[in-house]
């Protein structure tokens, strides 16, 4: 039999919009029209505003709270306070990390910003005049504002509401094998020390939280428009703690001026506006003003990091000793699937070949905003690996050996898959030292070398930085990751109409990501479906099927192949039909894209949306009607996506400020959907790891007041200073995934950093300087080169005034 | 981000203007660009109970560049006017190299020079700039005109000279006697930051000798400070090194710099002894001088 060559019918995918189509973003169309609809802009009949009172003092204990001023100005409908909450047991809430976290301020206050009373009136300035009405008295307590002062032994207790808490201590934690580590130090040539801090960052989606909670007593359903990343666990939160029926909670995620882990959380401000509108029967309405997201929501890093490497004379890495100190503020509010205590950052080091490791976590409470959320990450994996390649330099260094060269001999060889990391990941697949190939040959790293060496006899300080690191993207499977239980998976729901156009929905939410336009590609590259003709719908709890949603870089690996797999089960329907519009069985029936023929008369063919028509109007006998699909995908495993980011700056000596040259990134995220989407999402990524080593703080000062409650404190950089990317692909597609796809949304966020530090910390080599912590601001960079001394722990905030 | 309750009017002449500042009786603004104002509204930090937009108010949008150097600029010329001047750049380099750093291109499409100094913020840029040319400010009220030399006219942060019913309706950079040269040097962690510390340097040479010297600098004080030793340490002087030297030193010393979150007191000193050293080493090279 012959097979006749079938490539001249089938549809071209590039035109169609399927993989691989830098195919422009269709949610633009109405964002930049200014058409978007965000949950500001809900507006309901009768609705409520809803303002909130917060604490200005860090630690101290409530004597007394007045709001009879506030109820005496017109147009106030309803005050609440905690002593109200605590009537209804809604006070205190569970935290996504088994803490508990006050909804109002009972007892005490534990940071600046907690949340101490709300106002609910006709419209937002009557509510906020209010709440300045509410008179609080505050007794004072003493605050503390790091591990060390946490760790004291006389420190005061923040969390006297608990029982069984002797201390400020929220958690210990070990993995790896310490007797193995404890061996590889004993037989080490050398070992490597460095010691770090993360500072607190903040993710600062320019649309802030809120939320409009609609209750109506007469159907008894509330819905609640708000800003979150992942609405079905909202509605389950809802159903499983404030007890009401689950199938009468809408949970609607509108539209979404990014994310970045920040609307992951359930807030207090969300419960109060949801209780606020059964108790005036009322639609209420909370939009969170700038500060308050800044100062009291979800906050990213805050972790001091030490540890050591045992090193082999020859370069090889024999083991590795880490631990860490992580700060999280009031209440142990983070937001991670895990069930490790310090999220994956253990996932440290799993681009290199290392034969054991050992990791002891401890967390401590102190007077600050709580909820430590993945900012744009993995859970802590940027901390992770911000402190694997900074250890990886110093190592190199100690050795004195070539930075490059020190992770070309450690790194887990492309022959090696799957491997075993130290601390126990499996990682699928990668080419790494490939990806690092492309990324100095894109530097020309021995022509910056020699480069640096001339700029040096000037007296002109240059310097390269490498950083690399595979980042675990993806979570589940369901065996090691859950929220409150609920397994992390997620899931499609693809319909298609008789006419071939089609709807998806999916329990992911976008926000930024692009999925109304890339989710379609992925349909059309199944089944030949332009993707102009897919509709994608998600965030509403009634509508999409149960998923989620969309935070460390898990949409396309997850909910991805969910989709992959949905369109696949749709296929297999179109295949019987078209096997009975053809007159012939299924297994004769071939596929190209967009189009099912008879294998041996290649010119008698049927449509997929021919297919679609006869799924409507031309069924064959025993073939239920209709053309929909869903899939609820559990994933084997996480995706290791790899990157290579390679900066080189010169500083100027005199001033300490640092400028970058160049920035070349290298990124392996397997197949990519929409090329132009993943360049943008690692611009973006790059640009927000740049502001972290560079500018970007939260602060406190020792009253514990936040030092970057405004976007002229706590820095966003703008076009003006961020440097050019110069972008690389290596493609590894992912073994396991439907579509052969890897996380990647947040791999230029977690690998720059180092790059950056890295690049400076070469240009100071020879200073006697082995490490300034983030941000470079330049007055610490001048500390370094001026005092000869390393720069560390959070910025300082001087007092001397 | 919900500012008290406030009432809005926008009088269509300047004395209109003056006589609602009037009954104001100091709970009164003025608004112009509203750059600072509008925050700190916005924020409650202020809370007025009336703002008077002088934004439709005719003839202070006038930016005047005298061939002679002398240069007017009105209540309502933009940052960005200043910015765009082909002129300034001629008459008074540290005018023209200041415009650019003002704030971010944004701010400067709205913010005015005069709202900007009689906002006084001990960061602002202006201040220092119109300090280090000798710059004056005109105010009308109900009493007429006056002038205020600039460094009378701020009395410290966020606090200046003006009565309550008086309008500053310019700002007057004198013309200058001998040739000009100057330059503005700002340390920001971003665009768009306030000044870490900045320096404003104008000069007037005649011959190879400093006949007029002006340095002012910012972000080091409660105020802009006018760094008049370091100056007149100059008047009379070859711009050799020793009086570079010696100048960035006085300068330094002038500085008052708190620490705080963006830098330390003794690093913000090393950068105003920097840009001092920078500004006139540059002028030396003549590049930057003026014709």
């Amino acid at each position: 039999m012959t097979v006749t060559e079938p490539t001249s019918r089938a549809l071209d995918e590039i035109k169609i919009g399927g993989m691989g189509a830098s195919r422009k973003r269709v949610e633009d169309n109405r964002f930049i029209r200014g058409r978007g609809h965000y949950v500001d802009d809900v507006v309901l009949p009768g609705m409520l505003h809803m303002e909130i009172l917060r604490s200005p003092l860090a630690h101290a204990r409530i004597k007394s709270i007045d709001a009879s001023a506030a109820w005496d100005i017109p147009g106030v409908r309803l005050v609440l306070t905690g002593e109200m909450m605590a009537t209804r047991n809604l006070a205190w809430m569970p935290t996504l990390s088994y803490d508990t976290q006050a909804v109002l301020a009972t007892d005490k206050v534990r940071f600046q910003g907690q949340e101490v009373a709300c106002v609910i009136a006709d419209d937002p300035y009557i509510a906020k005049d209010a709440c300045e009405a509410i008179v609080v008295d505050y007794e004072p307590l003493p605050v503390i504002v790091n591990p060390t002062q946490a760790l004291a032994p006389d420190a005061p207790i923040i969390r006297d509401d608990k029982q069984n808490q002797p201390d400020n201590v929220c958690f210990n934690w070990e993995v790896g094998d310490r007797d193995r580590t404890d061996q590889a130090f004993a037989d080490a040539d050398v070992v490597s020390k460095i010691q770090l801090h993360y500072p607190r960052s903040h993710p600062s989606p320019l649309e802030t939280c809120g939320s409009v909670a609609d209750f109506d007593r007469a159907t008894g359903k509330l819905t609640v428009y708000m800003t979150t990343q992942a609405p079905h666990i909202v509605r389950a939160a809802v159903a499983l703690i404030a007890e009401l029926p689950e199938h009468l909670i809408r949970i609607v995620s509108p539209d979404l001026g990014g994310g970045f882990g920040n609307k992951v959380p359930v807030y207090p401000g969300y419960v109060m506006s949801i209780l606020a509108s059964i108790l005036t029967e009322r639609p209420v309405k909370w939009i969170e003003d700038r500060t308050g997201n800044l100062i009291s929501t979800g906050f990213g890093r805050d972790v001091y990091l030490e540890g050591e490497m045992a090193l082999r004379k020859d370069g090889r890495i024999l083991g590795i000793r880490m631990h860490t100190d992580s700060d999280h503020g009031a209440f142990f509010g983070d937001a991670q699937p895990s069930k490790f205590k310090i999220g994956l950052l253990h996932s440290a080091f799993a681009c290199y070949d290392i034969p054991t490791a050992h990791l002891t976590a401890r967390g401590v409470y102190t007077n600050k905003a709580p909820g430590g959320v993945a900012y744009r990450c993995s859970f802590r994996v940027t901390e992770a690996m911000f402190f694997q390649e900074r250890m990886v330099q110093a190592a190199a260094d100690d050795l004195g050996m070539d930075q490059a060269e020190f992770r070309r001999i450690n790194f887990v060889r492309d022959d090696d898959f799957p491997h075993r990391t130290p601390f126990g990941f499996l990682t699928d697949s990668g080419q790494y030292e490939k990806c690092l190939q492309v990324g100095l040959d894109a530097i020309d790293y021995p022509g910056f070398l020699k480069e640096k060496e001339e700029a040096a006899k000037n007296g002109r300080l240059l310097g390269i930085g490498i950083s690399c690191m595979t980042e675990p993207l993806g979570a589940g499977n369901s065996r090691e990751y859950d929220i409150l239980g609920i397994k992390m998976f997620d899931s499609a729901e693809l319909r298609v109409h008789m006419t071939g156009k089609a709807i998806l929905r999916t329990g992911a939410k976008t926000q930024g990501q692009g999925h109304e336009t890339t989710w379609a590609q992925i349909v059309a590259h199944e089944l030949g479906l332009p993707a102009d003709d897919i509709v994608v719908e998600e965030g509403d709890t009634d509508t999409a099927p149960f998923g989620m949603g969309t935070y460390a870089s898990r949409s396309t690996p997850v909910a991805g192949a969910a989709i992959a797999m949905a369109a696949r089960k749709v296929k297999a329907k179109a295949r019987k039909l078209a096997a009975h519009l053809l007159e012939v069985s299924e297994e004769d029936v071939e596929w190209e894209l967009g189009r099912f023929y008879v294998r041996s008369a290649p010119d008698r063919g049927v449509t997929i949306q021919e297919c679609a028509m006869a799924a409507y109007s031309n069924m064959p006998d025993g073939l239920e009607p209709g053309l929909e699909a869903n899939a609820y995908y559990d994933p084997p495993n996480l995706t290791w996506p790899f990157g290579c980011y390679i900066a080189t700056v010169e500083i100027d000596p005199v001033t300490g400020v640092w400028d970058v040259l160049r920035f070349v990134a290298v990124d392996d995220c397997g197949v990519r959907i929409n090329p132009m989407i993943v360049e943008g999402q690692i611009m973006g990524g790059l640009t927000e790891a740049y502001a972290m080593a560079s500018m970007q703080f939260i602060t406190f000062d020792e009253e514990g007041n936040c030092i970057g409650s405004n976007f002229m404190d706590y820095l966003l950089p703008t076009a003006w200073e961020t440097p050019g990317w110069e972008l690389h692909e290596v493609v590894t597609p992912c073994p396991h995934h439907p579509i052969g796809a890897k996380g990647v949304g947040e791999c230029a966020t977690v690998g720059g950093p180092a790059a950056f530090v890295n690049a400076v910390m070469d240009a100071l080599k020879g200073h006697g300087v082995r490490n300034v912590d983030m941000p470079l601001l330049p007055d610490r960079v001048y500390e370094a080169i001026t005092e000869r001394h390393d720069v560390s722990g959070a910025p300082p905030i001087r007092t001397d005034r | 981000m919900y500012p008290s309750r406030f009432a809005y009017e926008a009088p269509s002449s300047l004395d209109e203007a003056i006589g609602l500042l009037h009954q104001g009786a100091g709970e009164a603004k003025v608004l112009a660009g509203g750059q600072s104002l509008v925050p700190l509204i916005k924020l409650r930090f202020a809370s007025p109970e009336l703002l008077v937009d002088i934004n439709r108010l005719p003839g202070l949008d006038t930016l005047d560049v005298a061939a002679d150097g002398s240069i007017r600029v009105g209540a309502l010329v933009r940052h960005r006017d200043l910015e765009r001047s082909t002129d300034l750049a001629r008459v008074q380099p540290v005018m023209a190299a200041a415009a650019p750093l003002i704030a971010d291109p944004i701010v400067r499409t709205r913010g005015t020079l005069v709202g900007s100094l009689c906002h006084a913020d001990p960061q602002g840029d202006w201040a220092a700039a119109v300090t280090a040319v000798g710059g004056h400010v005109v105010a009308q009220g109900p009493g007429g005109r006056r002038t205020i030399p600039i460094a009378d006219f701020v009395t410290g942060p966020f606090q200046n000279v003006l009565a309550y019913d008086e309008v500053a309706v310019e700002a007057v950079i004198p013309a200058p006697t001998g040739q000009v040269a100057g330059g503005f040097l700002k340390l920001e962690r971003r665009v768009g930051d306030f000044a870490t510390a900045g320096t404003a340097v104008a000069l007037e040479l005649t011959g190879d000798r400093v006949s007029r010297a002006g340095i002012a600098l910012t972000g080091v004080g409660s105020r802009t400070i006018d760094a008049r030793a370091a100056a007149d340490s100059l008047i009379g002087q070859v711009l050799s090194a020793q009086a570079i030297a010696q100048a960035a030193d006085l300068a330094a010393e002038a500085a008052q710099p708190n620490s705080d979150h963006r830098g330390s007191a003794a690093y913000k000193r090393h950068v105003i002894h920097t840009f001092v050293t920078r500004i006139l080493t540059r002028i030396t090279t003549t590049s930057e001088r003026a014709a």
